[in-house]
């Protein structure tokens, strides 16, 4: 059905929709950690279990790690394989840092007889594709986070503080390198800078591989844009929110508007 | 005033100056039959009812690796870091010291580090956690009351990763 080109998969990855189930995920050898100068390698992939990598590697160009201080911190020993990519960073300094993968882009859905096609790239380029006059075309500006913490000694909130574009994470009551098994954790999510309200996020427990039900639990934001998770088992778990919604006209053409966020974050035993 | 306000007075007025009895802490470390072992890394603290750390008694880590490389593995004692390890500077005079073999250790814990004489009556627990690389992890908890004077002795006994706990207060 899917022409599997490298980039009609990680564009279906990055669409979010829920039909296709590929994810997008970073995870990092440990979360939390003590001592000094501690290293910690990532794996980062676009597959259909968590966290196995089985499909397209996250492209290692995107990557941004940032330290406690706000300040970029280097990705060393990057390699971006075929389904895997994988990278260290070293903590030098107590606190908290983000690894994350921010990546804005036009993408354009059109029909050709029963199937329908897909481009993404820069909007720049959308003209020179001479896509206008397809049936059911529709443009869409995808904007993507996919991002994970890691904490050495005390976790500080410096890189959690929302950039202020697209759907972001924000500290509540819990840390996302602070999470037990048994306890229930809140969470702030903001759309560009403010309080998300009512945005439904689904939260899988990895090692979906061997299970047969998905395991996923839903719940929505308030009011405030807060919402809860409980952990029943300690594990690796993955959580998204995607938010769609029409968006005028791109160069004449319908346009819809995808942002989304993902994370990764541990649980521990008690 | 009257004679109890003065007894409380002066009851506050000797807290600084320190306890005059002794607290004791024993921990066992069983020996285990397994093929790689490595002595745990043991912590034990006195916590509240609501869980936060009151004070700590002892932390037992590799302290003779090269480059303080032991302490990368302090955040395995896992709630002794999520509460108060990972915001403490190590070493921590008169609590952290080197790992300890098989074995049953008794230790007087210093009024420096503990005084009972400060620590307001009411319900308290005696938490010890240990971890072993290569191995497994074990909480114990040890509840007791403490009303200013009357004498604290509390044990249990640990399954797996620790023997014989035992805490005592001789005012």
């Amino acid at each position: 059905m899917f022409k599997k080109s490298l980039g009609v998969a990680a564009l279906l990855a990055l669409s979010s929709s829920p039909v296709l189930a590929h994810r997008f995920w970073i995870i990092p050898s440990t979360s939390v950690l003590s001592g000094e100068n501690a290293w910690v390698s990532f794996d980062a992939a676009i597959s259909n279990n968590l966290f196995f990598a089985n499909h397209v590697a996250a492209p290692l160009q995107s990557l941004i790690a940032t330290g406690p201080d706000g300040k970029a911190v280097e990705v060393q020993n990057g390699k971006e394989g075929k389904i895997r990519t994988t990278f260290d960073i070293e903590l030098t300094k107590p606190g908290t840092y983000k690894v994350a993968s921010v990546r804005s882009m036009l993408s354009a859905q059109w029909k050709e007889g029963e199937e329908t096609k897909r481009w993404r790239g820069p909007a720049a380029e959308f003209a020179k594709q001479n896509l206008k006059g397809k049936p059911e075309l529709k443009v869409f500006e995808n904007q993507t986070r996919v991002e994970t913490v890691v904490t050495s000694g005390e976790p500080s909130n410096e890189v959690l503080k929302p950039t202020g574009k697209g759907l972001e994470l924000v500290v509540d009551k819990n840390h996302p390198n602070d999470l037990f098994a048994g306890e229930k954790a809140s969470f702030g999510l903001a759309l560009n800078g403010k309080a998300a309200p009512n945005v439904k996020i689904t939260v899988v427990k990895g090692d979906d591989r061997y299970r047969n039900e998905p395991g996923e639990t839903e719940v929505t934001t308030n009011e405030n844009g807060i919402f809860e998770v409980s952990f029943s088992e300690p594990g690796r778990y993955w959580l998204n929110a995607t938010l769609e919604s029409e968006a005028g006209e791109f160069e004449g053409v319908p346009m819809g508007s995808r942002v989304s966020y993902t994370t990764t974050f541990e649980v521990l035993p008690e | 005033m009257n004679k109890k306000t003065l007894l409380a007075l002066l009851t506050m007025l000797a807290s600084p100056t320190g306890f005059a009895g002794e607290v004791k802490l024993t921990i066992e470390i069983p020996r285990l039959e397994v093929a790689e072992y490595h002595r745990p890394y043991v912590a034990s603290w006195i916590q509240a009812p609501d869980g936060t750390v009151v004070k700590n008694l002892s932390v037992w880590y590799d302290t003779d690796m090269k480059d303080a490389e032991g302490e990368k593995w302090l955040k395995d004692i896992r709630q002794w870091w999520r509460k108060s390890g990972r915001s403490l500077k190590m070493p921590v005079d008169g609590v952290s010291g080197p790992t300890k073999p098989v074995g049953t250790h008794t230790s007087t814990v210093p009024v420096k580090v503990f005084d009972p004489a400060a620590l307001p009556a009411g319900d308290y627990e005696v938490v010890v956690e240990a971890s072993r690389e290569v191995g497994g992890r074990e909480m114990l908890r040890l509840p007791f009351k403490w009303d200013g004077h009357a004498a604290v002795d509390t044990a249990t006994q640990g399954k797996t990763e620790l023997g014989k706990i035992k805490f005592t207060i001789t005012p």
